[in-house]
Protein backbone atom coordinates (compact mmCIF):
# COMPACT_ATOMS: atom_id res chain seq x y z
CA UNK A 1 0.00 0.00 0.00
CA UNK A 2 1.73 3.20 -1.04
CA UNK A 3 0.38 6.40 0.70
CA UNK A 4 0.05 9.75 -0.67
CA UNK A 5 0.19 13.00 0.80
CA UNK A 6 -2.63 15.15 0.01
CA UNK A 7 -3.49 17.42 2.98
CA UNK A 8 -6.48 19.95 1.42
CA UNK A 9 -9.60 21.36 3.04
CA UNK A 10 -12.51 19.19 2.46
CA UNK A 11 -14.18 22.55 1.56
CA UNK A 12 -11.45 24.09 -0.03
CA UNK A 13 -13.68 24.58 -3.61
CA UNK A 14 -16.50 26.18 -1.59
CA UNK A 15 -14.30 28.66 0.41
CA UNK A 16 -12.85 29.49 -2.83
CA UNK A 17 -16.33 30.33 -4.36
CA UNK A 18 -17.14 32.14 -0.97
CA UNK A 19 -14.26 34.30 -0.93
CA UNK A 20 -15.12 35.25 -5.07
CA UNK A 21 -18.68 36.44 -3.24
CA UNK A 22 -17.52 38.26 -0.89
CA UNK A 23 -15.09 40.11 -3.25
CA UNK A 24 -18.02 40.56 -5.43
CA UNK A 25 -20.32 41.99 -2.93
CA UNK A 26 -17.23 44.30 -1.68
CA UNK A 27 -17.48 45.74 -4.88
CA UNK A 28 -20.92 46.41 -4.91
CA UNK A 29 -20.61 47.84 -1.44
CA UNK A 30 -23.70 45.34 -0.44
CA UNK A 31 -23.38 44.16 3.09
CA UNK A 32 -24.54 40.24 3.45
CA UNK A 33 -26.17 38.75 6.14
CA UNK A 34 -26.51 34.71 6.60
CA UNK A 35 -29.94 34.38 8.26
CA UNK A 36 -29.79 30.24 9.64
CA UNK A 37 -32.35 28.66 12.19
CA UNK A 38 -34.23 25.30 12.57
CA UNK A 39 -37.49 24.86 10.44
CA UNK A 40 -40.61 26.65 12.02
CA UNK A 41 -38.25 28.66 13.73
CA UNK A 42 -39.74 31.91 11.91
CA UNK A 43 -37.16 32.96 9.86
CA UNK A 44 -39.36 34.40 7.07
CA UNK A 45 -41.85 36.03 9.30
CA UNK A 46 -38.92 37.47 10.84
CA UNK A 47 -37.22 39.07 7.35
CA UNK A 48 -40.63 39.89 6.20
CA UNK A 49 -41.00 42.99 9.62
CA UNK A 50 -37.24 43.56 9.02
CA UNK A 51 -37.55 43.98 4.64
CA UNK A 52 -40.45 46.27 5.47
CA UNK A 53 -39.49 48.30 8.62
CA UNK A 54 -35.60 48.77 6.91
CA UNK A 55 -36.70 49.20 3.51
CA UNK A 56 -37.50 52.83 3.07
CA UNK A 57 -33.82 53.52 4.52
CA UNK A 58 -32.05 50.72 3.03
CA UNK A 59 -32.59 48.73 -0.29
CA UNK A 60 -32.71 45.38 -0.08
CA UNK A 61 -32.47 42.14 -2.05
CA UNK A 62 -33.04 38.69 -0.98
CA UNK A 63 -32.05 34.77 -1.64
CA UNK A 64 -34.32 32.31 0.15
CA UNK A 65 -32.78 28.66 0.13
CA UNK A 66 -35.34 25.63 0.81
CA UNK A 67 -34.98 22.35 -0.57
CA UNK A 68 -38.89 22.98 -2.23
CA UNK A 69 -41.25 25.14 -2.79
CA UNK A 70 -41.10 29.11 -3.18
CA UNK A 71 -43.45 30.07 -0.78
CA UNK A 72 -40.96 31.95 1.28
CA UNK A 73 -39.80 33.59 -1.55
CA UNK A 74 -43.72 34.62 -2.26
CA UNK A 75 -43.85 36.25 0.90
CA UNK A 76 -40.90 37.91 0.73
CA UNK A 77 -41.56 39.08 -2.58
CA UNK A 78 -44.55 41.19 -0.97
CA UNK A 79 -42.25 43.03 1.05
CA UNK A 80 -41.12 44.77 -2.23
CA UNK A 81 -37.70 43.82 -2.47
CA UNK A 82 -35.91 41.65 -5.05
CA UNK A 83 -36.37 38.00 -4.34
CA UNK A 84 -34.23 35.02 -5.94
CA UNK A 85 -35.54 31.49 -4.57
CA UNK A 86 -33.24 28.44 -4.28
CA UNK A 87 -34.38 25.19 -4.27
CA UNK A 88 -32.04 22.93 -3.45
CA UNK A 89 -33.53 20.01 -4.74
CA UNK A 90 -32.33 20.81 -7.76
CA UNK A 91 -28.83 20.62 -6.12
CA UNK A 92 -29.03 17.49 -5.11
CA UNK A 93 -31.21 18.97 -2.00
CA UNK A 94 -29.01 20.02 -0.18
CA UNK A 95 -29.89 20.61 3.39
CA UNK A 96 -27.80 24.23 3.19
CA UNK A 97 -26.63 26.74 0.68
CA UNK A 98 -23.09 26.19 -0.76
CA UNK A 99 -21.47 29.03 -2.12
CA UNK A 100 -21.83 28.53 -5.74
CA UNK A 101 -25.27 27.82 -5.08
CA UNK A 102 -25.44 31.53 -3.57
CA UNK A 103 -23.59 32.76 -6.43
CA UNK A 104 -25.95 31.40 -9.09
CA UNK A 105 -28.27 33.01 -7.44
CA UNK A 106 -26.94 36.21 -7.31
CA UNK A 107 -26.32 36.26 -10.98
CA UNK A 108 -30.12 36.00 -11.63
CA UNK A 109 -30.70 39.06 -8.57
CA UNK A 110 -31.47 42.56 -9.67
CA UNK A 111 -28.58 44.19 -7.22
CA UNK A 112 -28.85 47.35 -8.49
CA UNK A 113 -29.11 50.19 -5.80
CA UNK A 114 -29.21 47.41 -3.26
CA UNK A 115 -27.30 47.60 -0.19
CA UNK A 116 -28.09 44.76 1.81
CA UNK A 117 -28.97 41.33 0.73
CA UNK A 118 -30.51 39.19 2.76
CA UNK A 119 -29.61 34.71 2.91
CA UNK A 120 -32.54 33.01 4.35
CA UNK A 121 -30.56 30.12 4.64
CA UNK A 122 -32.06 26.28 4.80
CA UNK A 123 -33.83 25.82 8.14
CA UNK A 124 -31.25 22.92 9.43
CA UNK A 125 -29.10 24.27 12.77
CA UNK A 126 -26.38 21.91 11.62
CA UNK A 127 -24.67 21.84 8.04
CA UNK A 128 -25.09 25.66 6.81
CA UNK A 129 -22.71 26.39 9.87
CA UNK A 130 -19.91 25.10 7.89
CA UNK A 131 -20.46 26.67 4.84
CA UNK A 132 -18.80 29.83 4.03
CA UNK A 133 -21.01 31.93 1.28
CA UNK A 134 -19.37 35.09 1.24
CA UNK A 135 -21.35 36.67 4.07
CA UNK A 136 -20.38 39.74 6.50
CA UNK A 137 -22.49 38.57 9.50
CA UNK A 138 -24.03 35.23 10.73
CA UNK A 139 -27.58 35.46 12.62
CA UNK A 140 -29.00 32.80 14.10
CA UNK A 141 -32.61 32.90 14.80
CA UNK A 142 -34.00 30.51 17.55
CA UNK A 143 -38.20 30.71 18.76
CA UNK A 144 -39.00 30.28 22.33
CA UNK A 145 -40.95 27.16 21.73
CA UNK A 146 -37.88 25.53 20.43
CA UNK A 147 -36.12 24.67 24.28
CA UNK A 148 -34.05 26.25 26.13
CA UNK A 149 -30.92 23.70 25.38
CA UNK A 150 -30.59 24.20 21.54
CA UNK A 151 -27.32 26.24 21.77
CA UNK A 152 -26.07 23.30 23.86
CA UNK A 153 -26.79 21.10 21.41
CA UNK A 154 -25.79 23.15 17.75
CA UNK A 155 -22.68 24.73 19.40
CA UNK A 156 -20.78 24.84 16.02
CA UNK A 157 -23.89 27.22 14.85
CA UNK A 158 -24.21 29.45 17.65
CA UNK A 159 -19.73 29.72 17.84
CA UNK A 160 -20.21 30.82 14.16
CA UNK A 161 -22.95 33.27 14.37
CA UNK A 162 -22.50 36.87 15.39
CA UNK A 163 -25.86 37.50 16.31
CA UNK A 164 -28.84 36.03 17.77
CA UNK A 165 -32.72 37.01 17.11
CA UNK A 166 -34.34 35.02 19.73
CA UNK A 167 -38.44 34.66 18.40
CA UNK A 168 -41.45 34.52 19.08
CA UNK A 169 -41.34 35.87 22.41
CA UNK A 170 -44.73 37.37 22.38
CA UNK A 171 -46.12 33.15 23.29
CA UNK A 172 -44.04 33.69 26.55
CA UNK A 173 -47.33 33.39 28.65
CA UNK A 174 -48.42 30.21 27.24
CA UNK A 175 -45.07 28.46 27.72
CA UNK A 176 -43.26 26.68 30.76
CA UNK A 177 -39.95 29.19 28.75
CA UNK A 178 -37.36 29.88 31.10
CA UNK A 179 -35.66 32.94 29.79
CA UNK A 180 -32.61 33.18 32.27
CA UNK A 181 -31.61 29.36 30.78
CA UNK A 182 -31.76 30.54 27.52
CA UNK A 183 -29.90 33.10 27.40
CA UNK A 184 -27.00 31.42 29.97
CA UNK A 185 -26.86 28.72 26.99
CA UNK A 186 -26.05 30.87 24.31
CA UNK A 187 -23.74 32.83 26.57
CA UNK A 188 -22.29 29.69 27.51
CA UNK A 189 -21.15 28.88 23.51
CA UNK A 190 -20.20 32.79 22.95
CA UNK A 191 -20.38 35.37 25.65
CA UNK A 192 -20.23 38.23 24.00
CA UNK A 193 -23.02 37.76 21.02
CA UNK A 194 -25.58 39.99 20.94
CA UNK A 195 -29.03 39.04 21.94
CA UNK A 196 -32.18 40.18 20.44
CA UNK A 197 -35.31 38.85 22.06
CA UNK A 198 -38.21 39.82 19.71
CA UNK A 199 -41.52 38.86 18.28
CA UNK A 200 -42.11 39.07 14.63
CA UNK A 201 -46.17 39.14 15.19
CA UNK A 202 -46.18 41.73 17.32
CA UNK A 203 -43.24 43.29 16.23
CA UNK A 204 -42.28 43.54 20.14
CA UNK A 205 -38.28 44.24 20.57
CA UNK A 206 -38.02 44.85 17.06
CA UNK A 207 -36.35 48.24 17.57
CA UNK A 208 -33.22 47.68 18.35
CA UNK A 209 -32.52 44.76 16.60
CA UNK A 210 -33.45 47.09 13.58
CA UNK A 211 -31.08 49.50 15.00
CA UNK A 212 -28.21 47.28 15.14
CA UNK A 213 -29.02 45.85 11.48
CA UNK A 214 -28.66 49.42 10.48
CA UNK A 215 -25.08 50.42 11.63
CA UNK A 216 -23.52 47.10 10.41
CA UNK A 217 -24.74 47.72 6.92
CA UNK A 218 -23.86 51.48 7.40
CA UNK A 219 -20.31 50.80 8.85
CA UNK A 220 -19.53 48.84 5.29
CA UNK A 221 -20.37 51.35 2.99
CA UNK B 1 -23.70 14.07 2.00
CA UNK B 2 -22.19 17.06 0.25
CA UNK B 3 -18.60 16.56 2.36
CA UNK B 4 -18.97 12.68 1.30
CA UNK B 5 -19.21 13.52 -2.13
CA UNK B 6 -16.44 16.04 -2.32
CA UNK B 7 -14.28 13.67 -0.13
CA UNK B 8 -14.20 11.15 -2.84
CA UNK B 9 -13.76 13.50 -5.70
CA UNK B 10 -10.59 14.88 -3.85
CA UNK B 11 -9.42 11.69 -2.87
CA UNK B 12 -10.03 10.60 -6.39
CA UNK B 13 -7.88 13.83 -8.26
CA UNK B 14 -4.90 13.17 -6.15
CA UNK B 15 -4.10 9.26 -7.22
CA UNK B 16 -1.44 9.77 -8.96
CA UNK B 17 -1.44 9.29 -12.85
CA UNK B 18 0.91 6.72 -13.25
CA UNK B 19 -1.33 4.22 -11.42
CA UNK B 20 -3.34 2.33 -13.91
CA UNK B 21 -6.82 1.50 -12.06
CA UNK B 22 -5.76 2.44 -9.33
CA UNK B 23 -7.62 1.20 -6.01
CA UNK B 24 -7.84 3.13 -3.09
CA UNK B 25 -7.65 1.50 0.55
CA UNK B 26 -8.10 4.69 3.01
CA UNK B 27 -8.76 7.98 3.10
CA UNK B 28 -6.73 9.53 6.50
CA UNK B 29 -9.17 12.71 7.53
CA UNK B 30 -8.31 14.97 10.42
CA UNK B 31 -12.32 16.22 11.61
CA UNK B 32 -12.54 18.37 14.31
CA UNK B 33 -15.07 18.25 17.09
CA UNK B 34 -16.44 21.39 16.22
CA UNK B 35 -17.93 21.07 12.91
CA UNK B 36 -21.27 20.00 11.29
CA UNK B 37 -19.64 16.43 10.78
CA UNK B 38 -20.75 13.09 12.89
CA UNK B 39 -18.35 10.33 12.19
CA UNK B 40 -20.84 7.53 11.97
CA UNK B 41 -22.85 9.74 9.29
CA UNK B 42 -19.84 10.87 7.28
CA UNK B 43 -19.02 6.77 6.93
CA UNK B 44 -22.24 5.96 5.77
CA UNK B 45 -22.10 8.93 2.96
CA UNK B 46 -19.05 8.17 2.15
CA UNK B 47 -20.14 4.18 1.44
CA UNK B 48 -22.91 5.73 -0.86
CA UNK B 49 -21.11 8.69 -2.47
CA UNK B 50 -17.76 5.94 -3.25
CA UNK B 51 -19.77 3.45 -5.14
CA UNK B 52 -18.65 2.20 -8.17
CA UNK B 53 -15.25 4.93 -8.05
CA UNK B 54 -11.51 3.37 -7.07
CA UNK B 55 -12.94 4.20 -3.22
CA UNK B 56 -15.85 1.40 -3.22
CA UNK B 57 -13.86 -0.42 -1.03
CA UNK B 58 -11.82 2.38 0.38
CA UNK B 59 -12.17 3.08 4.32
CA UNK B 60 -12.15 6.05 6.15
CA UNK B 61 -9.81 6.80 9.06
CA UNK B 62 -10.49 9.82 11.03
CA UNK B 63 -8.41 11.41 13.59
CA UNK B 64 -10.33 13.37 15.40
CA UNK B 65 -8.91 16.75 17.23
CA UNK B 66 -10.49 18.49 20.34
CA UNK B 67 -11.74 21.79 21.00
CA UNK B 68 -9.03 24.16 22.23
CA UNK B 69 -9.99 27.69 22.87
CA UNK B 70 -7.03 30.68 23.46
CA UNK B 71 -8.25 32.94 26.14
CA UNK B 72 -8.41 36.69 24.96
CA UNK B 73 -7.40 38.11 28.35
CA UNK B 74 -4.95 35.56 29.88
CA UNK B 75 -3.66 33.81 26.40
CA UNK B 76 -4.08 30.32 28.07
CA UNK B 77 -5.13 27.75 26.03
CA UNK B 78 -7.95 25.26 27.32
CA UNK B 79 -8.88 22.15 25.86
CA UNK B 80 -13.20 21.79 26.04
CA UNK B 81 -15.62 19.11 25.87
CA UNK B 82 -18.71 20.49 26.32
CA UNK B 83 -19.60 24.16 26.61
CA UNK B 84 -18.65 26.86 28.37
CA UNK B 85 -16.24 28.15 26.01
CA UNK B 86 -14.77 30.03 28.77
CA UNK B 87 -10.89 29.97 29.62
CA UNK B 88 -9.65 27.34 32.74
CA UNK B 89 -7.70 29.68 34.14
CA UNK B 90 -9.26 32.79 34.39
CA UNK B 91 -13.09 32.25 33.70
CA UNK B 92 -12.57 35.03 30.64
CA UNK B 93 -14.93 34.17 27.96
CA UNK B 94 -13.38 36.43 25.05
CA UNK B 95 -12.06 33.32 23.70
CA UNK B 96 -10.60 32.20 19.81
CA UNK B 97 -11.05 28.61 18.41
CA UNK B 98 -7.80 27.63 18.02
CA UNK B 99 -8.59 23.99 17.21
CA UNK B 100 -11.41 21.89 16.72
CA UNK B 101 -12.58 22.86 13.01
CA UNK B 102 -10.63 20.94 10.94
CA UNK B 103 -12.22 19.07 7.86
CA UNK B 104 -8.98 18.08 6.40
CA UNK B 105 -7.78 14.94 3.79
CA UNK B 106 -4.41 14.14 5.19
CA UNK B 107 -3.73 11.51 2.67
CA UNK B 108 -4.75 8.44 0.49
CA UNK B 109 -3.77 4.41 0.96
CA UNK B 110 -3.63 3.41 -2.13
CA UNK B 111 -3.26 -0.44 -3.02
CA UNK B 112 0.06 -1.59 -4.48
CA UNK B 113 -0.82 -2.97 -8.03
CA UNK B 114 2.26 -5.52 -7.72
CA UNK B 115 1.01 -7.32 -4.76
CA UNK B 116 -2.44 -7.30 -5.85
CA UNK B 117 -1.21 -9.28 -9.39
CA UNK B 118 0.65 -11.88 -7.13
CA UNK B 119 -2.02 -12.60 -4.75
CA UNK B 120 -4.45 -12.77 -8.01
CA UNK B 121 -2.48 -15.72 -9.62
CA UNK B 122 -2.53 -17.61 -6.51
Amino acid sequence: MTEIKVVRKVLDANDTVAAQNRKLFAEKGLFVINVMSSPGSGKTAVLERTLVEIGGEIPSAVIVGDICTTNDADRLARTGAPVVQINTDEFGGDCHLAAHVVAEAVSRLDLSGARLLVVENVGNLVCPAEFDIGEDIRCVVLSVTEGEDKPLKYPLMFRVCDVALLNKIDLIPHLDFDREAIIANIRAIDQGMPIFEISARTAEGFAPWLEWLKEKVKSKS
Amino acid sequence: MGIAIRIVEIAISAIPPDIEDARIERVNLKVGRLTAVVPESLRFCFNIASSDTPLASASLEIEETPIVIECGECGAETTIERPPFACSECGGGKVTVVSGRELDILSIEVADPEVEAVEGRE
